[in-house]
């Protein structure tokens, strides 16, 4: 990372140097990185945690997150429920707990179809010219219905599942993607070395695979963590406005959903999933900040 | 110029029929069969087919979407399944909640984050333009509902300051029109204030390290009037498109922030409507805020030559 650090064992070959001048003071490879992206570390620690949460979900003292018990209705939080019980007598701490795992599965399942498939897009409007007009155009009709509304009316259109809600917002994403490998395929189609490599007649495929795909690998990175982040929020939303999971699936939006109707008297039911869902997302957020310093630097500056 | 605004105003129309022609496609291709629906429970399948040749629906996709276009154009966006009212109706019933807190949010938005972002530029790594950033990155990650709630819990329910839901039409006195629509326009307003003082701070930044922005101060301007005169207005256009953009997260959170404060707007006959899975609803609703954005965005474009005379077209 850094030109002063020296790996560990990279001087073990060669034979130590005379103390000719004192050793400056160096950070070891790890603590440099720390200081110099703060937000990646953070984000990443945040997002590393969220992720163990939702492996081990079972074993950290949870519950059947459906387990119905009347007779526990609405207790407040106690030694016995960590986040209290919700109306119909769940466990909030172990439905909170498990929301995770559809947290994340949504945000990165996201991100990675709406990348791989923004991608494609994104390469046949650069590349194939003819193509580029009725791409955008369409991509353009996509993005001018908001975000949101776009996901509320195919989510209408679908029996709400993950996976249909895991669709929805993947279309949402796509044009976003596609515009940006479209505007980095046609920056680079003008670079002096891609121009020389369809000069000396290499084949388009390979002009893909060793020019272009290499450059949008890191716009590529910091997009769909951002796409990752919004899609979590937006699967919340869709989820709370009763367009999303189905209800029977302890999502962060469901349960939220679930204790809008109490809010005012039994605000904890609200209250715990929705610092984890903004833990979550902030943690996406400054992994996709700090990676975006990181990767481009002249952005850095400005935002 | 006029030329400019002409093609401009021609250049949204491809747009407005794709819009229009997946918006249809959600209709044409959502489950349940409306002549069935129309011809109720009693109906044999001749009366189902005599009805459904009756409204067209056997004729072929293009054929329909074109009927449906002029439609669409002369006002009629069909009929609601679950009340049987005309769509644009009961658009024009909720209309006027979800545009003032549109609207209030917007100017609230504005009338913050804008200076908010100019003053970051303008101490650029102080503590004030650290709060502002980390306001930024926070407001960007908690969902408007949680803001909403937060909001309502601690200045409605523990201060009992504002009302906590609800909401008065301005004919029935500004004074409670405005109380009802504080804490809704701040819940609405935090991600999209975090947009536009963000691209202010950084627009701003740029703009400042200008050789003319050195020549205003070394001639003696002063600082209020180099920041806000020479400055914000060439940092406007990049401000202004944000401004423009960011009204698709402002129609997206009414439809949220409308629920949480129980507004009976737009959004609500939105949530009401896929609660009930009532597909000509849906379907208005979506069509009428995508042409809102369309055109929230013209006239953005439009507005350009306002702030930059040397943007001529």
């Amino acid at each position: 990372m850094s030109a002063t650090a020296i790996p560990p064992g990279a001087g073990a070959a060669a034979k130590p140097l005379p103390d000719v001048l004192p050793a400056p003071r160096r950070r070891s490879p790890a603590m440099t990185f720390v200081v110099r992206h703060p937000t990646i570390v953070v984000g990443g620690v945040l997002v590393a945690i969220m992720v163990f949460i939702a492996i081990f979900a079972p074993y950290l003292g949870t519950v059947d997150p459906t387990a119905l018990a009347p007779a526990r209705r609405t207790r407040e939080p106690s030694a016995m429920y960590w986040f209290g019980t919700d109306m119909l007598g769940r466990d909030v701490y172990s439905r909170v707990i498990y929301g995770t795992r559809v947290s994340l599965l949504v945000g990165i399942a996201v991100a990675f179809f709406a990348s791989l498939i923004g991608l494609a897009i994104g390469l046949i409007s650069g590349f194939v010219r003819w193509t580029d007009g009725v791409i955008m155009r369409i991509m353009d009709g996509l993005m001018s219905i908001p975000g949101i509304l776009l996901a509320i009316a195919l989510m209408a259109l679908t029996r709400g599942s993950v996976g249909n809600v895991i669709l929805a917002i993947t279309v949402v994403d796509i044009p976003r993607v596609a515009r940006l490998v479209r505007g980095v395929v046609l920056s680079l189609r003008e670079q002096p070395y891609v121009e020389a490599a369809i000069a000396a007649g290499t084949r388009t495929p390979k002009i893909i695979w060793k020019h272009i795909l290499p450059n949008t690998l890191a716009p590529m990175t910091v997009q769909a963590t951002f796409i990752c982040a919004s899609a979590m929020l937006t699967e919340a939303t869709l989820s709370f406005i009763g367009a999303g999971t189905p209800p029977i699936i302890p999502s962060w939006g469901n349960i939220m959903a679930e204790g809008r109707a109490l809010w005012q008297v039994k605000p904890y039911i609200v209250f715990f999933p929705a610092v984890f869902l903004s833990i979550m997302v902030l943690a996406v957020n400054l992994l996709g900040d700090g990676l975006r310093d990181a990767l481009d630097p002249r952005m850095a500056k400005r935002i | 110029m006029l030329a400019y605004v002409v093609r401009r105003i021609v250049s949204t129309i491809p747009v407005m029929l794709i819009v229009a022609l997946f918006v249809f496609s959600l209709l044409y291709i959502a489950p349940g069969d409306p002549a069935a629906v129309i011809a109720g429970d009693q109906a044999t399948p001749q009366d189902v087919e005599r009805i459904r040749i009756s409204l067209g629906l056997d004729r072929p996709y293009l054929i329909r979407f074109g009927g449906w276009l002029w439609d669409v154009v002369n006002f009629d966006l069909g009929k609601s399944i679950f009340t049987n009212l005309p769509v644009t109706l009961m658009i024009a019933q909720r209309i006027e909640p979800t545009l003032a807190l549109c609207v209030a949010t917007l100017l609230l938005a504005v009338s913050v984050a804008v200076p908010l972002g100019v003053i970051a530029a303008w101490k650029q790594g102080s503590w004030i333009d650290r709060a502002v950033m980390t306001f930024a990155v926070f407001s960007f990650s908690v969902p408007v509902f949680v803001v909403g709630y937060l909001l309502a819990y601690f200045f409605a329910l523990r201060l009992d300051w504002l009302p906590v839901q609800g909401y008065t039409p301005i004919a029935q006195g500004f004074w409670p029109f405005l109380q009802n629509l504080i804490l809704p326009a701040v819940t609405l307003g935090s991600a999209y204030m975090a947009l536009i003082a963000r691209i202010t701070r950084a627009t701003m930044l740029e703009v400042l390290a200008q050789d003319y922005v050195r020549t205003a101060k070394s001639k003696g301007v002063g600082q209020r009037t180099v920041l806000f005169v020479h400055a914000l207005k060439n940092a406007a256009v990049p401000i202004v498109t944000v401004v423009g953009i960011g009204v698709a997260l402002l129609i997206g959170g009414a439809v949220v922030t409308e629920s949480v404060f129980a507004i009976p707007g737009l959004g609500r006959l939105t949530v009401d409507a896929i609660l009930r899975r009532d597909y000509p609803v849906i379907q208005g609703v979506i069509l009428m805020f995508s042409f809102a954005y369309v055109l929230v965005n013209l006239a953005v474009d439009l507005l350009y030559t306002l702030f930059d005379p040397r943007i001529r077209y």
